[in-house]
Parts: structure tokens; C-alpha cells; sequence
């Protein structure tokens, strides 16, 4: 596959999640959805590029996502419809209308529920990866990351080596309190101190296979991606126009085709929303 | 000679781990004692798996461990430690069968000792346990209890707390209930405060007075016997609680339930409101023999006034 095609793969995932969380934004603002939502559009490359390596790899990893988890479900092969039926608190959901937008479970993809306390997923991915020996990938925030916990998990996968890898979706906010004004130290630096094979990237899909490629699920992994999130932190608005968001980039990269993909997906997923409120 | 309730603890974690692999986790298990003599002279290699010293951390952990079907028997040595490893048992494990269709049975046993230990680690906390959804307590003292308990734990796909007391570990009898109709009162002791309940109800039985005793170790889901009821209702004075948890813990809510079905009065005895020391003279103690039975005797003459 020439490298074009490995991005366009990974543009297709990617679109997927925006023009889900855009239609889930329209949605929430035309208050057919009544929670909190917490979405993922400009974080997409994280997840996208990660399932991606793993499709390659032919693995099928325990996942363990926290609160903002729509487009981790969709990178890796969670199903559509269930994920709308969810937001719509429907018993068809993939959670059967309990976990709304924050607690996404998947039984087929192997992911599990969140229950809403930060980096409380990094305890249970590392049980989880030391019981079973299946590997293991554990989505953080940069907030959550500092909770104590989950330093201490980070700390015994190292130590025991476990098939794990820990990823940071890092937009530099816990909900709008900057990384300068809550700590002094990097994440990567933190987990290199445990003996973590650990690295500091940005949302670029060749960066994140680069670090990826070679150890995935044969040692602990922690890698901090720095990314742009387009939305807030909960609910469905926005502050101010993000600049750099890796899709537009990627879009724009890719030409003519990335755009006819995203034009299809567009009005795939308008139309299964449109199904299901219908129903 | 006759085993005690340690050996049998012992025989069932070695049983779990060989035949059923399961694994137990918990911190400075292998060594000081192993778990006062509880737990089999194993290894990681066998299943028994040290952790750090990261109490929050190692609940999320062992939640995991049982999200992947293990069955993990989680061993907190002091119940005072509850606090901090209750988070993510309470609020995932208790509830990931009933919101995601995953359940996390694990085996938690807590230990907890007799005062003289500080404001935390003395006596047992399970009351924080006890309000949330999707938990089971039990708080065998006896072998057949611990057995029967471990028993159902394997036909479960729940959550158990298993609140143990170091005292009850050389106890090689089993408790039966006494009751009657038309008793003065009836005691219901929980936990290691039913060794003084047995005492406190001989010695008053042989001194004129007329008092049952049932022996609470199934504690949630709490069920209220129809046979207890009615000797509840036929008695004079109600009912008598005792725990070594806090007074204002689970033993007032289960005193609540005790009265919503009986309409009968029920006195709670448990440790004291007041923080507690570590040396005889400040430690909070659960009531002795002795209190039970001047509380009793007390009952008795506010009564009659």
C-alpha cells in the first residue's frame, strides 16, 4: 500500500468521527439530545491513526476510553447505528441507552465503559492487560493524567511489562484551565522516569506510526499526542475558530479524493441519523 | 484436631487459586505473618499478586482483573484502608454488570482488628460500602459461614465484601440462633461483637432475664426472616444491635429495616461517635459483654418507669 493510500485509510476513519460529531453537535443544539455530550471533532487523528495500526497489525485490543469516547469507538469498528441509538437513550444502544455520551461500552470491540471519574481507565486497562495478557490501549486526557492513580498504574506496567500502551490526547485544557497553570513537568517525562518507552508528538499520522511501528503490545507504550480539540469541553459550541486542525490539513493534502470521501461519509451519516429519529 | 476458621480461609484461597486460577491481590501479602496466617505460603507464579503501595490505584486495578473473568480475591489487611480503595470497586465494579452487561465479581476481604490501631485503621468500615448499588456483605465468623459465603461468591457474578475480624480467626465453633416466643429481647450482634453477644446473652439468661439471640452475617442483601419477625413481635422490649462499625453506620439502617418490619423498638450499640486514640484509655472499642448487658439492663428499666 503506497503511503497516499495508508493516509487516505486513515482520512476515511477520521471523517467518519467529524461528520458523526458534527451531526451529534447539530443535534444537541436542535435538543434532541438532552445530556451532556462531550465530543471528540479535531481529535479524530489520534484514535483513526491508532486503529489503523492496529487493523494492520491484525490485532483486537482491550480498550479502555474515557468520557470522550465517540471517536474511539468509531476508529475502531464500533457500530454506527448503535452509537446514534445511544445518543438518543434508545435500549438498542450500544449501551443500551445507560451510558449516553459518556460511558460508550462495546462488547464487539472489546471497549469498555467509562464511569466518569478522570484516569480511573488507566487502573483498570493495566488489571485488565495483567490478567488477561491480551493487549491493551488506554485513552487519557492530559488532565487525567494527573491524577495520582494513574501515575501509579503507569508505574506497575512498567514494572510487570505489560502488552499496554497509554495515549494522551493532549489539547493543553482541563476544560479551560491551561497545562501551564496546573503543572511544571511533561507527561512523556514523567512516564520515561517510570521506565516507560514514552514519546511527545503531534496528531500527524506518520508520527504516530513512527513510534508505534516497532514495540506496539510488545512493551509499555505512553505517548502524549498534542492535538487541537474544535469543541467544548462539554455540550455542543465553540470559543474560537482552532487553527492547525489536522483533518482540514490532511483534506487538503490528499486532494480530490479525501474530499469525495468526506462528501460521502457526510451524507451516509446524515442519513442514518435521519433513520433513526425517524424510527 | 479441629481446624480453625484461619486454616479453612487458608484451604479456600489455595483451592481458588489452584483449581479455579484465580488470583489474589492485595499488598505485603507474601511475608509478615501472610495475611495472619490466612493466606498459602504462593507466589506470583501461583497467582498471588503483589501490589504497590497505591491503594486508589490497586481497586481500579483488581477491577480490571476481574472485568476479564479472574475472579479476583482482593485483600485489604486493615478495613481503615477502605477509604481509599472503595472508589473505583463502588463506582465501577459494583456497577458494570447492571450499566455495561460486564460484570467484575471479586472477593474482597477486609480485615479488620480490635481498637488500639488510631482514628483509621481500628475496627471495621464497611458502612461506606454498604449505600451503594450492586455490592453484597457478607461477615462470616464461623467456618460454615466463610464456606457458605465463598460458595455463593462462585455461583455469583457480583461484587462481595467479605468484612473479616483477625479475632475470628481461632474460632473453631459455629453460632446458633436461640429464639423463642414472648422473649424480654433479642440480641443481634454483627461481626466480632457476636462473641460478647453470646456471653452477655448467657450470663443474663442466667439471671432471670429472658433474651434471643440471632446471628447476623448476611448483611447485604439484608434479609429479615418471617420466623424472626414474629419471635420480633412477640418480644417484649424489641431488639438489641451490635457491630464494631460506627453506630451511626450500617447498623442504623439495618435497625430501620428491623423496625419498618416489626414495629418494634431497636437499639443500636456500635462504636462510639469520638475518634479514636491509639492506646487502651483512647481507642474506640466495640461494646463488651458487659455494656451489652448494663444496656440491656437498661432498656428494661426505662421500660418499666
Amino acid at each position: 500500500m503506497s503511503y497516499k493510500n495508508y493516509r487516505l485509510k486513515i482520512f476515511e476513519k477520521a471523517s467518519l468521527c467529524r461528520n458523526f460529531e458534527n451531526e451529534v453537535f447539530k443535534r444537541v443544539n436542535e435538543k434532541l439530545i438532552n445530556f451532556p455530550v462531550y465530543l471528540s471533532a479535531g481529535q479524530e487523528y489520534v484514535p483513526s491513526s491508532i486503529a489503523q495500526i492496529v487493523k494492520d497489525k491484525k490485532q483486537k485490543p482491550l480498550i479502555f476510553g474515557q468520557h470522550r469516547g465517540h471517536s474511539i469507538y468509531l476508529s475502531f469498528g464500533g457500530n454506527i447505528i448503535e452509537l446514534i441509538d445511544e445518543l438518543l437513550g434508545k435500549k438498542t444502544g450500544c449501551t443500551r441507552g445507560m451510558g449516553g455520551s459518556l460511558s460508550i461500552n462495546s462488547n464487539k470491540i472489546n471497549m469498555f465503559g467509562h464511569e466518569g471519574l478522570m484516569g480511573s481507565n488507566a487502573c483498570m486497562g493495566v488489571g485488565a492487560c495483567f490478567s488477561s495478557a491480551k493487549p491493551t490501549i488506554v485513552f487519557l486526557g492530559d488532565a487525567s493524567v494527573e491524577e495520582d492513580y494513574v501515575l501509579a498504574s503507569l508505574s506497575w506496567a512498567a514494572k510487570k511489562e505489560l502488552p499496554i500502551l497509554f495515549v494522551v490526547e493532549d489539547n493543553n485544557y482541563a476544560v479551560l484551565t491551561k497545562k501551564k497553570d496546573r503543572r511544571d513537568w511533561k507527561a512523556k517525562d514523567v512516564a520515561k522516569a517510570f521506565k516507560l518507552e514514552s514519546y511527545d508528538i503531534d496528531d500527524q499520522p506518520k508520527k504516530i506510526f513512527s513510534v508505534l511501528k516497532k514495540n506496539l503490545f510488545k512493551k509499555p507504550i505512553f505517548i502524549n499526542v498534542n492535538t487541537k480539540r474544535l469543541f467544548w469541553h462539554s455540550g455542543a459550541g465553540v470559543d474560537e475558530e482552532v487553527k492547525g486542525d489536522r483533518l482540514t490539513i490532511e483534506k487538503k493534502f490528499l486532494g480530490k479524493k479525501a474530499d469525495k470521501i468526506h462528501r460521502n461519509i457526510k451524507k451516509k451519516i446524515e442519513n442514518l441519523w435521519k433513520q433513526r429519529l425517524e424510527k | 484436631m479441629e481446624t480453625t476458621l484461619r486454616e479453612v480461609i487458608k484451604q479456600i484461597t489455595f483451592k481458588h487459586l489452584k483449581k479455579f486460577k484465580g488470583q489474589v491481590f492485595g499488598q505485603n501479602l507474601t511475608g509478615v505473618g501472610w495475611v495472619a496466617g490466612t493466606l498459602p505460603k504462593l507466589y506470583e507464579k501461583d497467582g498471588v499478586i503483589e501490589l504497590p503501595m497505591a491503594d486508589v490505584a490497586n481497586g481500579g486495578m483488581v477491577t480490571g482483573a476481574a472485568l476479564v473473568g479472574r475472579r479476583p480475591f482482593y485483600i485489604i489487611r486493615y478495613q481503615g484502608y477502605n477509604w481509599l480503595n472503595c472508589i473505583f470497586i463502588v463506582n465501577y465494579a459494583c456497577k458494570s454488570k447492571e450499566i455495561w452487561n460486564k460484570p467484575a465479581p471479586m472477593f474482597i476481604r477486609g480485615l479488620s482488628s480490635e481498637g488500639g490501631l488510631g482514628p483509621v485503621s481500628t475496627s471495621s468500615h464497611i458502612s461506606i460500602f454498604y449505600k451503594m448499588p450492586g455490592i453484597k456483605i457478607y461477615s462470616p465468623m464461623t467456618k460454615n459461614e466463610y464456606t457458605s459465603t465463598y460458595k455463593k461468591f462462585m455461583k455469583s457474578d457480583d461484587v462481595f465484601y467479605v468484612s473479616e475480624h483477625r479475632k475470628s480467626y481461632e474460632n473453631k465453633i459455629e453460632f446458633k440462633n436461640s429464639l423463642k416466643k414472648n422473649l424480654d429481647i433479642i440480641l443481634m450482634p454483627i461481626s466480632v461483637t457476636r462473641f460478647e453477644a453470646e456471653k452477655a446473652k448467657n450470663y443474663l439468661n442466667k439471671n432471670g432475664y429472658k433474651v434471643g439471640i440471632i446471628h447476623l452475617y448476611e448483611l447485604k442483601p439484608f434479609v429479615l426472616k418471617k420466623k424472626w419477625i414474629s419471635m420480633i413481635k412477640s418480644s417484649k422490649y424489641g431488639v438489641l444491635m451490635t457491630d464494631n462499625d460506627y453506630v451511626d453506620g450500617i447498623i442504623r439502617t439495618l435497625a430501620h429495616k428491623i423496625n419498618e418490619q416489626t414495629n418494634k423498638k431497636v437499639n443500636v450499640l456500635g462504636l462510639k461517635d469520638k475518634s479514636a486514640g491509639y492506646t487502651l484509655k483512647t481507642s474506640n472499642f466495640p461494646p463488651s459483654a458487659l455494656e451489652i448487658i448494663n444496656k440491656i439492663k437498661k432498656i428494661k428499666a426505662k421500660k418499666r418507669l
